[in-house]
């Protein structure tokens, strides 16, 4: 019997696809139905983020920052009025750190949530956990409606605190929220986790070893997946990180799976530090006096966060005018992007967009 | 009392008196032959529009009941309850423009969306309605549904061959393999219960329930296991839906199809969901047999129980991926239902049949091979389990680099 001549195909999948996220492109050579090669195209959301930037003035860059990952606004906001008010040397009030923790902690919990409900949708379970997570989501949502007045775009930070204080309405419902979030948590656990398919699916899936992901530049939950503890909140603090107690999440094997369950965990580690910044919430002010015109003084800074999807930071350089001279944003969906094609290869098409999916990406940081 | 039970029994065979009407009228002025003839063709008739009108009332339903699984209400715009929301989309799928691609074979792109119809209508014909109430009582009526229904396949492949896309083309070769591997264990699975009845005709399947005085259901349930999860990869439902997978190939081979023709596809795709149902009923929860309301309304309530069933798995569960879908049914599906045929054999030889005694005895038997399984795979399950290691950061304890 002589040996079928076999050849490989190669199939564009993207722009437009509905795994993507967005509008992102892969050019994928297959063997049949196993990947052997994969070149990834972005920049079909390009809008000129880093440059705008440099044309607005400092302040009207904040809201210009949630524009990045539409997800997680307020982890985009913190982040550049972080940076600025280093380079400017300014210190918010208590009470207005300890609302910007509630807010980003409330953040990364809304964008886990996205995050495992769309990876259930590219395994195939149509919207059904996709549903569920929203759900909760939009409760978050309506608390940052009540305190910013937006939902997805809220520019609540404002560099030297935050817009207003919280409404009377916020902390009863946070609470709430917050007592019944776990409880929710637990309730998707039992769905997911222990289901077969998702096990056959995920275990030993794209797997990334620590080594590579080190080398990759990767960070936040794709890393700590693959068994490295780093956490920018617990390596570096920042803001008022270090009075709150949680656990940094890690996982063993650095596949799909251990990249779902630390979202899963940490979403509980976000809930309890919500729970204590409610705690400890001081009175008092909730922005220093604000100023027509906001003008830093001359030098750079660089200053990164621990965003949901990794490590966030903003390189800003001054001249000391009413513009940022750089504005240079170094965003985690992008740099966790590039290890896509080492965590693909070998395995099955099916694969690719569950490798997507657990990276967590979302276009509008990626291209800028 | 007699009133009652009278008013029973016109209720459930008021349709096969219609046709015994009709077919009386009729012989008033036309030659037997000509009767024949009429009747077969009305019967066709009936069958073809109850498959092209259930669509109507089954895609609302699935809808409906998929949006309580996802915490919304489904449609409701159109119509009371949204119940008119399937002629809306009809009308939708009707007026869009009818593309075909420039590349396509255009002889086989056409016929395709054609072809996977057309043996989803011919298996009705041998399935029981109700007591009396089938269209054609064939011998080899199982047999028969065997053969047609991998007929389905040919038209699916047609399709993704003559689109010529690249992510129709992968779901073709998907849904041969697939549809080529499940049917083996759906078969297998229900020569168990053929071996009980002694005829291959689905009348005679329901009949022989009546005589066991317990549907089939109870003494092969794993036979029943076996049987729905091939169905449902036969069907291409979730969580074996990759022909179409729209998270991964799009929507696999009606991805170029628009308008009616992709409108044939999903036609097809129903009847042939609500006839797998269909038969499971009928050959494992004993078919339109059941006490007080109407045997066809038993058919119905079975049928659509089971719709529902595989409503809820498209809702619960994530789909496999290809080399796991084949490896479940060659590794697992076969060798099951391979030892539930050789188990039931024995056991039929040695029990006496239509008693009580003998359906213990299958239950037990069946009992006793779905606990092994579970003393097999309980220990493996356990050890897989995952657990994410917690590196605690207290506020009091000074902070450390990676």
């Amino acid at each position: 019997m002589t040996e079928l001549k076999t050849d490989t195909i190669t199939v564009n999948m993207g722009p437009q696809h509905p795994s993507t996220h967005g509008v992102f492109r892969l050019i994928l050579t297959l063997d049949g139905e196993t990947v052997i090669d994969v070149e990834p195209v972005v920049g079909y959301l390009h809008r000129n983020h880093e440059k705008i930037g440099e044309l607005n003035n400092w302040i009207q860059n904040t809201p210009f920052t949630d524009r990045l990952d539409y997800i997680s606004p307020m982890s985009n906001e913190f982040a550049y009025v972080l940076a600025v008010e280093k380079l400017a040397e300014i210190e918010p009030p208590e009470r207005a750190r300890y609302i910007r923790i509630i807010m980003v902690e409330l953040n990364r919990i809304v964008n886990h949530m996205i995050v495992v409900g769309f990876l259930l949708n590219e395994l195939g379970c149509f919207f059904t956990p996709m549903f569920y997570c929203i759900r909760w989501r939009e409760l978050v949502m309506d608390l940052y409606e009540m305190t910013a007045g937006s939902r997805m775009m809220p520019n609540y930070f404002w560099i030297g605190g935050v817009a207003a204080d919280l409404p009377p309405r916020f902390l009863p419902e946070c609470k709430e929220l917050v007592a019944a979030l776990p409880g929710f948590i637990d309730e998707l656990e039992r769905l997911i986790t222990d289901s077969e398919i998702v096990q056959m699916r995920c275990k030993n899936v794209g797997v990334l070893p620590p080594d590579v992901a080190v080398a990759y530049g990767c960070t936040g939950p794709l890393l700590r997946a693959s068994g490295v503890p780093y956490d920018i909140r617990r390596a570096e603090p920042y803001s008022i990180y270090d009075r709150f107690d949680f656990d940094v999440v890690v996982g063993t094997v650095g596949d799909v799976y251990d990249r779902y369950l630390v979202r899963i965990e940490e979403m509980r580690q976000s809930v309890r530090i919500v729970e204590q910044a409610l705690r400890d919430l001081p009175e008092g002010e909730t922005a220093t006096p604000k100023k027509r015109k906001f003008m830093p003084p001359e030098g750079d800074v660089y200053h990164r966060i621990e965003a949901p999807k990794g490590e966030l930071g903003f390189y800003l350089v001054s001249d000391g005018s009413e513009q940022p001279y750089r504005y240079k944003i170094r965003a985690p969906s992008f740099v966790n992007l590039q290890a896509l094609p080492y965590m693909c290869k070998g395995y099955k098409i099916a694969d690719v967009v569950v490798n997507i999916g657990s990276i967590d990406i979302t276009m509008g940081e990626v291209d800028r | 009392m007699e009133l009652v039970q009278r008013l029973l029994e016109f209720v459930d065979q008021i349709f096969v008196n219609l046709s015994f009407w009709a077919s009386t009228q009729l012989a008033n002025f036309l030659p037997e032959w000509a009767v024949t003839f009429l009747m077969m063709f009305a019967t066709v008739l009936v069958l073809v529009f109850f498959g092209l009108g259930s669509i109507i009332w089954i895609n609302v339903f699935e809808r409906k009941v998929i949006g309580r699984f996802q915490d919304r209400y489904g449609p409701n715009r159109f119509g009371p309850f949204g119940l008119l929301q399937c002629v809306a989309d009809m009308i939708k799928l009707l007026t869009k423009e009818d593309i075909t691609p420039t590349k396509a074979d255009r002889l086989i792109y056409n016929l395709a969306a054609v072809v996977p119809i057309i043996p989803t209508f011919l298996i009705l014909a041998v399935i029981p309605f109700g007591r009396g109430m089938v269209a054609a009582d064939l011998n080899v009526g199982f047999l028969y549904i065997v053969a047609v229904g991998s007929l389905g396949t040919i038209g699916i492949f047609m399709a993704s061959w003559g689109s010529r896309n690249k992510y129709a083309l992968i779901s073709g070769l998907r849904t041969v393999a697939q549809m080529i591997s499940y049917e083996i264990p759906m078969v297998l699975s229900v020569v168990g219960v053929l071996l009980l009845v002694g005829s291959l005709s689905m009348v005679s399947i329901v009949d022989a329930q009546a005589q066991w005085r317990l549907p089939f259901v109870v003494l092969q349930p794993l036979a029943f296991v076996i049987y729905f999860t091939a169905a449902v990869a036969e069907v291409n439902r979730a969580p074996f839906d990759l022909p179409e997978g729209e998270s991964e190939i799009v929507a696999g081979y009606h991805i170029e199809y628009s308008g009616i023709k992709f409108a044939m596809f999903l036609l097809a795709e129903y009847i042939n969901a609500f006839s797998v149902c269909a038969i499971a009923a009928t050959i494992f929860l004993g078919g339109w047999q059941g006490p007080i309301l109407p045997s066809w309304a038993w058919f119905f309530l079975k049928t659509y129980f089971l719709y529902v069933v595989l409503i809820w798995l498209r809702g619960t569960l994530p789909r496999v991926r290809i080399d796991q879908l084949l490896e479940f049914a060659w590794k697992t599906l076969v060798p099951l239902a391979l030892a539930n045929l050789m188990i039931t054999a024995l056991v039929a030889k040695l029990v006496p049949h239509n008693s009580l005694v003998g359906a213990v005895a299958f239950l037990a038997m069946n009992v006793v091979v779905i606990v092994g399984i579970a003393v097999v795979k309980y220990p493996r399950w356990r050890k897989e389990r995952r657990q994410v290691v917690l590196v605690p950061r207290s506020a009091s304890s000074e902070a450390s680099g990676p």
